[in-house]
C-alpha cells in the first residue's frame, strides 16, 4: 500500500466488507418476498436483514466510501490532507460506531429497519453507534474544508479542481442534511430510549428524519457525479465538455438537495398540503442539475468518441471503451439513472405517489437509483482507485470486465418486477409476499422474477469483493498509476459566482429555514401526545 | 459563462419539461383537488378506548349522505374490518394507531396513508368499482408486519 493513501485505502476497505455482508443479505430478503424456502427461513431473520441491508448498503457502505474518495482526491487535486492525524481518528470512531450499531442489529435488540422510525424503539447503542458515525463524518467535512482552505491560501483567485468543487458540495449538503438527524437522533431518541424521557412524537421525529433523509441521496449521488465529471471523460479518452456548468451543477444540489424531504411524507398527517406542495415545487427543481448532467456528460463522451476517431452521428458510441470496468460501470450507471430519475419524478406526483407510496415499486426505485447509479459508480471507481491507492494490479481482470454488466442485467429484471408489482399493490418491506390475507395479490410470479434478479445481482456483487479481497492481497505488485483527471474542452481560468461556496451555503441555510420553519412551529404548537416505546421485534 | 447552442436548447427544454410536469401537479391539486392529507388533528394515543370515536369505530353515514370512516390501526390489525362502503361516493377516512406507525393502503386504489399514533390522518377517496380490496400495512410495524391485513368491502347500491 502506499503510505500517501493508506487512509483512503482504509475507508474503501471498511466500505467493501459492509457492502459483502450486505449483499448476501439482500439476497435472502429476495428469496424470502418470493416465498422460495430455504434453511433457517424465519419473521425474524427477515426483518433483523432488511434492517441490517439497509444500515449497511445505505449508509455505512457508502459514507466510509465517500469519506475513502473524498482524502483520495483532496491528496491528489490539492496535494495535501489537512490534519491526517484526526482523520484516522476518526476512522477508527465511525467503525466502531458502526460496528456497535451492527452488533445490536444482528443481536435482535434493534429491529427497527434503517428508518427506525419511532415509537419502535432500537438498543441505545444503535442510536448511539449511529451517531458516532455520523461524527466521523463531520470530522471528515472538517478535514476536507481545512485542506481546501490551506489550498486556496496558497492559490488565491485559482478555480479549485473541479473533483474538489464537487466534495466541498457534497461536504456542505451533508452538514445541512446530518442537523435534521442530530435533531432527531441526539435531541430525541439517544434519551427516549436510555429512559431519560418517557415519550416522544413520532411525526415530528420523522419530519427531522426526512430532513435528513432526501438530501442523504444527493449526499450519496454527488461524489458519483464528480467521478462522472472528472475521470470518465479522461478514461473515455475525451474531455468534459463543459467545466463551468459543472460548478453550476453541484451548486445548484446545495442549494436545492435539503427543502425537499415533505415529499417522503405526502400519506402523512400534520403538514399542510400547501407545504407538502412548496416541497414538491423544489423536488421538480433538484431534477435540473441532472438533466445538465445528462447533456454535459453525454457530449463529454461524443468528444472521446470522436477523439478516438468516429466521424458519424451515433458510431462514437461504439469506438468508447466499454471493455473498460470503470467506463462499463459508470456508462451502465448512467442509464439506470434515466429510469431512477424519471421515478423520481413520478414519486413526487401526488396521485402517482397515492398509487406506488410504500409498495414495492419504491424498492425496485432505489435500487436502480441507489443501487445502481450509485453503487455501480463506486464499484467501477473501486477498479480505477485500488492500483493507484494500493500499487496492486486488479486480479481477475476479464471477471472485473463482466462484473457491471451482470449487475445492470441482475437489477433490470429486479426492479422492473418490483416497480410493477408496486403498481399492482405489493407493500414493500414484507417477509412475504402472499402476505396472509384471503385475496392475496397477483405478485407472486412478479416476486419470484425479482428474486432471481437478486440472484444474479448476489453473484455480481460476490464477483466483486472477491476481485476486490484478491487485488489486495495478492495483486502483482506495480509502479501505481498516475491519477489522471479529464481536462476541460473550455477551461475555467478565473473563479466565478459558483465558486463562491460561503455565499451559496447561506443561501441554502435560508431556503432550509424557509421550507421548514413554518410547518415544524405549526406543528409544535398544537397539543402533541408523545408515544411510550414499542418493541415488537 | 460560455454555453453553446445546443446546450442551452437542451437547458431550455429540460427547464420547460420540469416546469410542465409541475404544471400539471398544481393544475390538478386546484381543478380536480388532487391533494394529498393536510390535516392537522392530534389525539391521544393512550386513550383511544375511551375515545368516542374510536373506541369502536364504524363507518357512519351522516344525515347529507356523506360518508366517514374511522380507522385505527394497531399491531397487527386494522379497525373496523372488513369496512363496508358505497360506491361512487366520496369516503372520508379518519385513521390514528394505537401504538406504532402503520401504512393503510387499499390495494388497487387510491386510499393510501399512514397511521401515526398521536395524529388523526384524513382524507377522502371515491371508490368506482364494487367488490372485495384487500387493506395492507404497508409500514413495518413489528414481525407479523406482511400479515397485518384487513378487508374493505364497496357495495354497489348507495346506502
Amino acid at each position: 500500500m502506499t503510505q500517501r493513501h493508506a487512509l483512503g485505502a482504509a475507508h474503501i476497505g471498511v466500505a467493501v466488507a459492509a457492502f459483502g455482508v450486505a449483499s448476501c443479505m439482500g439476497l435472502l430478503q429476495a428469496f424470502s418476498l418470493a416465498d422460495i424456502p430455504f434453511p433457517l427461513r424465519s419473521e425474524e431473520l427477515y426483518y433483523i436483514s432488511l434492517t441490517a441491508h439497509g444500515v449497511l448498503m445505505a449508509l455505512v457502505f457508502p459514507i466510509f466510501f465517500i469519506m475513502g474518495l473524498g482524502y483520495t482526491l483532496s491528496q491528489e487535486s490539492l496535494g495535501r490532507l489537512a490534519g491526517a492525524r484526526v482523520a484516522w481518528a476518526a476512522f477508527w470512531l465511525g467503525a466502531a460506531g458502526a460496528a456497535l450499531a451492527a452488533i445490536t442489529i444482528l443481536r435482535g435488540q434493534s429491529t427497527v429497519l434503517y428508518t427506525f422510525y419511532p415509537p419502535l424503539q432500537a438498543h441505545p447503542l444503535f442510536y448511539i453507534g449511529a451517531t458516532l458515525l455520523v461524527v466521523a463524518s463531520w470530522i471528515w467535512g472538517a478535514v476536507m474544508i481545512a485542506s481546501y482552505r490551506a489550498w486556496r491560501r496558497e492559490h488565491p483567485g485559482v478555480p479549485v479542481p473541479l473533483s474538489i468543487h464537487g466534495m466541498l458540495a457534497t461536504v456542505i449538503i451533508w452538514y445541512l442534511a446530518t442537523a435534521g438527524l442530530a435533531a432527531e437522533v441526539v435531541g430525541m431518541l439517544v434519551p427516549w430510549s436510555l429512559g431519560l424521557v418517557k415519550t416522544v412524537d413520532p411525526l415530528l421525529a420523522r419530519t427531522y428524519f426526512w430532513w435528513f433523509g432526501h438530501p442523504l441521496v444527493y449526499f450519496l449521488l454527488l461524489p458519483a457525479y464528480v467521478l462522472w465529471y472528472s475521470v470518465l471523460p479522461q478514461v473515455a479518452g475525451g474531455r468534459l465538455f463543459s467545466d463551468s456548468l459543472g460548478r453550476m451543477v453541484f451548486i445548484l444540489f446545495v442549494v436545492l438537495s435539503t427543502p425537499v424531504g415533505f415529499h417522503h411524507q405526502f400519506a402523512d398527517p400534520g403538514i399542510s398540503a400547501g407545504w407538502k406542495l412548496a416541497h414538491t415545487i423544489t423536488t421538480y427543481a433538484v431534477l435540473y442539475p441532472s438533466f445538465v448532467t445528462a447533456f454535459t456528460i453525454i457530449a463529454s463522451l461524443e468528444v472521446a468518441g470522436r477523439m478516438r476517431g468516429a466521424t458519424g452521428l451515433f458510431n462514437w458510441v461504439r469506438t468508447l471503451p466499454w471493455g473498460d470496468p470503470f467506463f462499463a460501470s459508470v456508462a451502465l450507471a448512467m442509464i439506470a439513472f434515466i429510469f431512477g430519475g424519471f421515478g423520481g419524478a413520478v414519486n413526487a406526483a401526488y396521485a402517482m405517489n397515492a398509487m406506488v407510496h410504500n409498495t414495492a415499486w419504491i424498492q425496485g426505485h432505489l435500487h436502480v437509483t441507489l443501487g445502481t447509479t450509485v453503487a455501480l459508480t463506486f464499484m467501477g471507481a473501486t477498479y480505477w482507485l485500488l492500483p493507484r491507492v494500493l500499487g496492486r494490479e486488479v486480479r481477475f481482470p476479464r471477471l472485473a470486465r463482466v462484473q457491471p454488466y451482470m449487475w445492470f442485467v441482475g437489477v433490470a429484471l429486479f426492479s422492473t418486477s418490483y416497480h410493477v408489482a408496486g403498481l399492482r399493490g405489493l407493500p414493500r418491506r414484507v417477509y412475504s409476499g402472499s402476505l396472509t390475507g384471503d385475496l392475496g395479490g397477483p405478485w407472486h410470479t412478479l416476486a419470484q422474477l425479482a428474486a432471481a434478479g437478486g440472484v444474479v445481482i448476489f453473484l455480481s456483487a460476490l464477483t466483486f469483493v472477491i476481485i476486490v479481497l484478491t487485488t489486495w492481497a495478492s495483486g502483482r505488485q506495480i509502479e501505481a498509476p498516475a491519477f489522471e483527471f479529464a481536462q476541460a474542452l473550455r477551461p475555467v481560468s478565473r473563479m466565478g459566482v459558483w465558486d463562491r461556496f460561503g455565499l451559496w451555503t447561506l443561501i441554502a441555510m435560508i431556503l432550509v429555514a424557509a421550507a421548514y420553519v413554518y410547518p415544524l412551529v405549526t406543528l409544535l404548537a398544537h397539543t402533541r401526545y408523545g408515544s411510550p416505546p414499542f418493541q415488537p421485534f | 459563462m460560455n454555453v453553446e447552442l445546443y446546450e442551452k436548447i437542451w437547458m431550455w427544454a429540460a427547464g420547460v419539461l420540469l416546469a410542465t410536469f409541475l404544471g400539471v401537479i398544481v393544475l390538478m391539486a386546484g381543478v380536480e383537488a388532487v391533494q394529498p392529507p393536510g390535516h392537522i388533528e392530534t389525539i391521544d394515543p393512550a386513550t383511544l378506548s375511551r375515545d368516542p370515536e374510536f373506541a369502536k369505530p364504524a363507518v357512519k353515514v351522516g344525515s347529507d349522505g356523506s360518508v366517514t370512516v374511522p380507522v385505527v390501526a394497531s399491531m397487527f390489525e386494522f379497525s373496523p374490518s372488513p369496512i363496508e362502503v358505497p360506491a361512487s361516493r366520496p369516503v372520508t377516512f379518519r385513521l390514528t394507531s394505537s401504538d406504532v406507525i402503520h401504512g393503510f393502503e387499499v390495494v388497487n386504489t387510491n386510499a393510501n396513508a399512514m397511521a401515526i399514533p398521536g395524529y388523526v390522518t384524513q382524507f377522502t377517496v371515491t371508490f368506482p368499482q364494487p367488490g372485495e380490496y384487500l387493506v395492507a400495512c404497508n409500514e413495518y410495524c413489528g414481525l407479523q408486519h406482511h400479515a397485518m391485513v384487513g378487508k374493505l368491502i364497496v357495495t354497489r347500491e348507495a346506502r
